[in-house]
């Protein structure tokens, strides 16, 4: 959540949580990690949804600042981005719900590790 | 705090940590992506050869592309002048596409230094530089690089005088900078890919400068 005193208080209807330029904040991170597998095809995933007019960057964005700051907080980013995903491609019918959680179950059958779950052979 | 390299025990073949999801358990969002990537393909949305191909093409780039094109700036007037009048248009000459983006390039002097940050969520250069690095995308970094540049560039090492100007660019979904760094001093002698050599990437990001020779 947002520490600066400017921020605090009954929400600003033209400022939303993601637009926090300005704001107050402790030292920057200095940490970084290289991206795992499913990192990278959660980007890829995205962007190829772009290159075939599912949804836009927009429609990426929309879903993101939607979560609002508790999700900044408590998820890593990709798995805001993959959780965004989901959202545009179930609201353009890519598949429904139900689908999704059947193969999720599918998917979570399959083993207990990465590898395991994302090899369907 | 963050440098182009580290030297930490555990690290990956680039040199970073690894992150504890790529070597514990399967976690949920693993799950969905991994759902998600095969519900696409069954549904003919995308091939898994597609998918492959985004993975590989987004390995392929790193702040190796971004060096070049600075090293090129640097030995070059014509290239400089071309790439501060359009980013797009020079990086494609190279041969690095950076569409539909449009790509600004910054350059510092002895006067002014650029630093560039997205406040409302991680625009970067990707195309030129790879995929952001996560202080990059951190609350702090956002938010406070537009209020205290100087005192976030002194966490970076970076200690600029007071009569040096700092620009912060802020990027956008459909705009991206890159800051073309100083050429050091003492490098008259160097070809291209050696001067290439010493741009790292948080010198093209602005919270460093271009390495000695």
């Amino acid at each position: 959540m947002s520490t600066d005193p400017s921020r605090q208080g009954p929400a600003d209807p033209a400022r939303r949580w993601h637009d926090m330029g300005g704001d107050l904040a402790g030292p920057v991170p200095g940490e970084e990690h290289d991206f795992a597998l499913w990192e990278k095809r959660v980007d890829a995933l995205v962007i190829l949804s772009g290159l075939k007019g599912v949804f836009t960057v927009d429609g990426l964005r929309r879903v993101l600042e939607d979560m609002g700051p508790e999700a900044f907080e408590t998820m890593t980013y990709y798995e805001r981005w993959v959780a965004a995903l989901n959202q545009n491609h179930l609201e353009r019918g890519t598949y429904t719900v139900a689908e999704l959680g059947a193969k999720m179950e599918e998917v979570r059958a399959r083993g207990a590790t990465y590898g395991e779950a994302a090899d369907a052979t | 705090m963050p440098h182009d390299h580290h030297h930490h025990d555990h690290l990956s073949p680039s040199g970073h940590p690894y992150r504890p999801d790529q070597d514990t358990g399967l976690s949920y969002w693993q799950v969905m992506e991994i759902a998600i990537r095969e519900l696409m393909i069954e549904k003919g949305v995308v091939t898994a050869a597609e998918v492959a191909a985004q993975v590989e093409a987004m390995d392929a780039r790193s702040p190796a592309q971004g060096a070049a094109v600075v090293a090129r700036a640097w030995t070059d007037p014509d290239f400089r002048a071309r790439l501060l009048e359009d980013g797009s248009a020079a990086c494609a000459e190279m041969g690095f596409d950076v569409k539909p983006m449009r790509l600004i390039a910054v350059e510092n002097d002895a006067a002014t230094h650029n630093v560039v940050v997205c406040t409302l969520c991680s625009c970067y250069p990707r195309n030129l530089l790879g995929l952001p690095p996560d202080w990059y995308k951190s609350r702090a970094y956002r938010s406070r690089t537009v209020r205290e540049p100087r005192t976030v560039l002194a966490e970076f090492g970076l200690n600029l005088p007071d009569d040096v100007t700092v620009r912060v660019h802020d990027s956008t979904a459909d705009m991206r900078y890159i800051v073309v760094p100083s050429r050091p001093a003492g490098t008259e002698g160097l070809d291209e890919a050696a001067l290439a050599a010493l741009v790292t990437r948080d010198s093209m990001i602005g919270v460093g400068v271009a390495r000695e020779p």
